[in-house]
């Protein structure tokens, strides 16, 4: 089960990027590598401190568990552990785990002569946290600014912030990620439904040829992108989601401390409104 | 790996001749003439232009919704005194608002207390239906399933309920969502604060699963489509009956990542899901709020779901006296 029948002649040596040839194995269908194994010495350690910090706080039910950051007053210092260390170390241990996965699907990659661009996407996932969890608090001073770890909490916090701001709606670079977000996914019903449309045709047809995808397309619309563009469009959408995400956050507070309804104010200033 | 195998750009264009595309049945309309090539296009995608199938359901989709375009953007005109270049400056605050309250849910009120709000998401609705029907139709012309009609059905389900059939529950069309970029956003914001966080709806959490969701799909399928371009990966329909080594080699990557892996048909049934389970999701969570559920933290309370905090963790400093 855990080799499919074409798999053998994929399973060979080589393309690691660090440790040669000594982790160079897969146990049932993952492949490990060296940094599948700091993948799962991270995550072990990661989860078993989550799991300490849980239980020193009020509650197991899975909805409430909050793990904070250090209280604004410990600054960037380090933080006893109840008082926000686990949740520094927690954070060590995911930007280990997932570096260490980014790593592991680039030697996958390697293996399997494919491209560069899943570790790279997903590098750009580990990125936005990065400038959650790390690049604002420094950039403001102070780790009690990052998101706690929570489910709902984590919410609260992202209702919190954004009404420190008084409406986030107003961040230009928020308008640009939420609209970023809709429009990939609508891309993604397209495409889905596109792919799907011409594997499953009206009854009675044989599945229907690329050529009949793109008249679809430019029937509809009056242009098609082509098989091998949409790929490039949904990554480049998906991408430009997370990187806006990323510049809205690390903007609010570093350079921007009030209300975004106030920021549109220069639009109603400049000059060419003058006298009206 | 170089970086021209990751295929990012086309870096060599092929031009052939215009092409119009697989023959329509008999009956349909003729489609426009060839609209020509793109140079710029074809770097990411297919460079032709066109041509572009018109039809009974485009043309009145173009004609409703370019009534209901225009009552939206003379109502705003009309709100800065018709001066144009007002109309420019404030544009992103200029509204067009739903009905007043008193109206309820009345179909004839003054023109200026809803009535425009009423007739532009009338004339907005009716142009979305006729985009619906040329979607199908269009389909169906070619043989192809009608997938993208379903799909396309699950965001007007949200549509609907925003603007009708939440308001209808509500007895009031005031409740729904007006016509504007700041009004809407405001509307939004409004909205949550009203019925307690929109947060501790499970609905719109699960509404907001599916959007992340898909975007993540989106960058996991794109990115391996891509970077199996060199063995032709973006054949995807091909790939889908008569397995190659683009596939295998795209459904090893995710196996041997994170242990299963999908087909070049199945990514395109998780892909479709997700995307039409977001307004799906979206549009219950809208729809039950302010109809079954008045305060959405209060009903997480009850429940038992609302995230464990210390006591006090810092005291109010007007409560202890010291900030006077």
């Amino acid at each position: 089960m855990a080799v499919l029948n074409f798999e053998k002649k994929y399973r060979v040596r080589g393309g690691t990027l660090f440790g040669g040839n000594l982790f160079d194995f897969w146990i049932g269908p993952f492949y490990i590598g060296f940094f599948g194994v700091t993948t799962f010495f991270f995550t072990i350690v990661g989860t078993a401190l989550i799991l300490i910090a849980a239980a020193h706080g009020p509650t197991f039910n899975v909805w409430r568990i909050n793990i904070a950051p250090p209280d604004l007053d410990y600054g960037l210092r380090l933080a006893p552990m109840r008082d926000g260390g686990f949740w520094q170390l927690i954070t060590i241990c995911a930007l280990g785990a997932f570096g260490s996965w980014a790593l592991r699907q680039a030697e996958i990659a390697r293996k399997l002569g494919m491209g560069m661009h899943i570790p790279w996407a997903y590098g750009t996932a580990v990125f936005a946290f990065f400038t959650l969890n790390v690049i604002r608090p420094v950039l403001m001073g102070a780790w009690g600014h990052a998101f706690p770890y929570g489910i709902f909490s984590h919410l609260d916090w992202v209702s919190n912030v954004g009404y420190q701001y008084l409406h986030f709606h107003y961040n230009p670079a928020h308008m640009i990620a939420v609209s970023l977000f809709f429009g990939t996914t609508l891309a993604l019903s397209l495409h889905a439904s596109l792919v799907l449309a011409a594997i499953n045709p009206k009854k009675g047809l044989p599945v229907a040829s690329p050529e009949a995808e793109n008249t679809f397309y430019r029937d509809f619309i009056g242009y098609s992108v082509g098989t091998l563009g949409i790929h490039r469009v949904g990554l480049f959408m998906a991408l430009a989601a997370v990187i806006w995400s990323a510049i809205c956050i690390v903007i609010s507070g570093p350079f921007w401390t009030r209300g975004w309804p106030e920021w549109w104010s220069w639009w109603l200033q400049i000059p060419i409104w003058r006298g009206l | 790996m170089a970086l021209e195998y990751q295929y990012l750009f086309t870096r060599i264009q092929v031009r052939g001749p215009h092409y119009q595309g697989v023959p329509l049945p008999a009956g349909d309309d003729t489609r426009t003439s060839d609209g020509g090539f793109s140079h710029l296009l074809g770097k990411i995608g297919d460079a032709q232009i066109g041509p572009f199938y018109l039809g009974t359901y485009g043309v009145l989709a173009l004609f409703f919704g370019f009534i209901a375009f225009e009552i939206i953007g003379l109502n705003m005109l009309a709100s800065v005194n018709w001066n144009p270049l007002l109309f420019v400056r404030d544009l992103f605050w200029l509204s067009l608002d739903p009905p007043l309250p008193q109206h309820g849910l009345k179909i004839f009120m003054p023109l200026a207390e809803g009535g425009w709000w009423l007739l532009a998401g009338f004339f907005l609705t009716l142009s979305l239906a006729m985009w619906w029907a040329r979607s199908y139709s269009r389909a169906r012309a070619l043989g192809l399933g009608t997938h993208t009609s379903w799909a396309f059905a699950a965001a007007l389900w949200l549509y609907l309920v925003l603007g009708f059939i939440r308001p209808i529950f509500m007895g009031q069309w005031s409740e729904a969502v007006p016509f504007g970029i700041f009004s809407h956003l405001d509307w939004t914001a409004a909205f949550s604060i009203r019925y307690g966080n929109l947060f501790y709806n499970p609905f719109h959490a699960l509404s907001i699963v599916f959007l992340y969701g898909s975007v993540l799909l989106f960058a996991m399928h794109g990115a391996t489509i891509l970077a199996v371009g060199r063995f032709g990966g973006e054949r995807e329909v091909e790939q889908a009956y008569d397995r190659g080594t683009a596939m295998e080699r795209a459904g090893l990557f995710w196996r041997w990542t994170m242990g299963f892996n999908a087909t070049s048909e199945s990514i395109h049934r998780w892909a479709w899901w997700f995307a039409v389970l977001t307004p799906i999701t979206g549009g219950i969570g809208i729809l039950v709020t302010g109809t079954l559920v008045d305060n959405w933290y209060l009903w997480a309370m009850d429940r038992g779901f609302v995230a464990a905090y210390p006591p006090i963790a810092t005291p109010d400093p007007y409560l202890t006296g010291a900030g006077r």
